[in-house]
């Protein structure tokens, strides 16, 4: 994310706060209550989105969602990446998942392998009754077939470009960009 | 770590390298109190492990860090093997590289057979014990224990008592202990104490009571009674009296003070029964870590190996 030149943001802080403010309804409203829910973010954008969804539904259903993290290090399948990952983060799921309906929350949808490892990993904890995907953006490109329950915004892009998600707490201010990769 | 081809010793790591096994095996930890133990991520990748002493606990210890991560894995044991017929080292390691094995575990009882090795093959290799010279991964297991009961390693007094100087274990100790920041303490019979220990930067007590007074961490060696130990000491009773761990002496410890042992034990003998199952006793988490520390160890090594075998595919998003 350092090596890009921003062309444009095309999400504020106020905006991503409503985009994800609809994501934690939508998601409520689907599965008619909380009383089955569970959140699990992907490390490491999508644990700190997965937290502010627990807050949202927390405020307006008044109703403690299990949260969890998942990291997928160990499950990619491009591992050659990894000297960019200094340590294998851990996977917190301190709760039984089985016959729960497991909302993963990951920033950015993108070719979907980090997806599928996710779900891989998932399985390996117990038999969700269902596992539903929700994103901030969905810029294109699958290269499996997987799509997203609950999306944010569609942002079409080109393989060159990257999308990058900006949460107060990993850098300081939210935020979505779009810009040209390296190359 | 991961730039290495082999873990052949602490002497050659970097305090930061042995710092990434230790934050590496936290997560592997977590995996071993999964409902399913076991992870993808060394599909594909083929380990040989290779005992020519007998062992029992490393083995198998090395044997499930393979499988949890899902690497296949072929046993050699020296007895009725081709190592038995007569064949040489570098032959047998040769005919198991042919079969085409990405990474070699290998206890030797001569001190540095492990490094000819990694000098002569192209997979990796990992020292699982050399002779009297270093157990690598048993030194990072035990580094690990003390740091997830203590918090850190840096400042804390260790004791490493009893037989210093056939100990691979002690001497991986020391390095892994001096590099993170902890002052040692031995002591054990002169007989058993190495020639000019004191160059290794530790500090040799007199007495148990002296070494074990005031410390954080009592690890008690094993007397290795099938080695030629028997004849360095007067007798075994001589021994647990003089040396051996007891309620009273570790009670000079500090209330806090964690007692390690890397097994088997010799109960009765260099550790009471009642400290070897008393509360601080942390030695079967010692066993635990291990298989958590050697998948670590696997995984640094391995992970870019495995990527290159298998489809590299580019980056997710």
């Amino acid at each position: 994310m350092e090596l890009f030149k921003e062309k444009a943001e095309i999400v504020d802080a106020l905006e991503m706060r409503r985009m994800i403010t609809r994501l934690a309804h939508e998601i409520v409203e689907r599965n008619k209550g909380t009383s089955e829910l569970v959140l699990v973010g992907i490390r490491r954008r999508g644990v700190p989105l997965a937290r502010r969804i627990q807050d949202r539904i927390r405020e307006f259903e008044q109703a403690e969602v299990p949260l969890g993290m998942l990291d997928i290090t160990l499950y990619r399948d491009d591992l050659k990446t990894i000297s960019t990952q200094p340590v294998v983060g851990s996977t917190e799921i301190p709760f039984e998942i089985d016959d729960k309906v497991v909302v993963l929350v990951d920033d950015v949808l993108y070719t979907g392998r980090t997806v599928r490892a996710a779900m891989d990993e998932i399985v390996d904890f117990g038999r969700p009754r269902a596992i539903h995907l929700a994103v901030l953006i969905d810029r294109g490109h699958r290269e499996l077939p997987i799509r997203a329950d609950y999306v944010g915004k569609n942002v079409p892009t080109s393989r060159r470009e990257i999308v990058a998600v900006r949460v107060e707490e990993i850098d300081g201010r939210d935020g979505v960009a779009i810009g040209e990769g390296p190359e | 770590m991961r730039t290495r081809k082999d873990l052949l010793g602490l002497e050659d790591l970097t305090r930061e390298e042995i710092l990434e096994v230790l934050d590496t095996a936290e997560s592997m930890l977590e995996i071993l109190e999964r409902p399913i133990k076991k992870v993808p991520t060394l599909r594909g990748i083929t380990v040989a492990n290779l005992f020519f002493e007998p062992s029992t606990r490393t083995r198998v210890s090395f044997e499930l860090a393979e499988k949890r991560l899902s690497a296949d894995s072929v046993n050699f044991q020296s007895t009725g093997s081709s190592v038995s017929k007569g064949e040489t080292l570098k032959d047998t390691a040769r005919n198991i590289e042919a079969m085409r094995v990405d990474m070699v575990v290998i206890r030797h009882g001569s001190a540095g057979a492990p490094h000819f090795l990694g000098r002569n093959l192209q997979a990796g290799v990992i020292n699982a014990g050399d002779g009297a010279h270093e157990h690598p991964t048993q030194g990072l297991l035990d580094l690990f224990t003390v740091r997830r009961h203590l918090g850190r390693v840096e400042g804390l007094r260790v004791a490493l008592l009893g037989d210093i100087a056939h100990s691979r274990v002690a001497r991986s100790n020391l390095w892994g202990l001096r590099k993170l920041g902890a002052s040692v303490v031995v002591c054990g019979p002169a007989t058993l104490l190495p020639a000019e220990v004191e160059r290794l930067g530790v500090e040799v007590a007199p007495t148990v009571e002296e070494a074990v007074d005031g410390a954080d961490v009592v690890n008690v060696l094993r007397l290795q009674l099938e080695r030629q130990t028997s004849s360095l000491i007067p007798s075994i009773r001589e021994y647990a009296r003089l040396f051996g761990l007891t309620r009273e002496r570790l009670a000079l410890a500090k209330p806090t003070a964690l007692v390690m042992h890397p097994g088997p034990m010799n109960r009765g003998v260099e550790i009471a029964h009642d400290v070897a199952d008393g509360t601080r006793s942390v030695i079967l988490d010692q066993v635990t870590n291990g298989v958590a520390v050697r998948m670590a160890v696997l995984y640094l090594l391995l992970a870019e190996k495995r990527s290159e075998a298998g489809t590299a595919l580019e980056r997710t998003a």
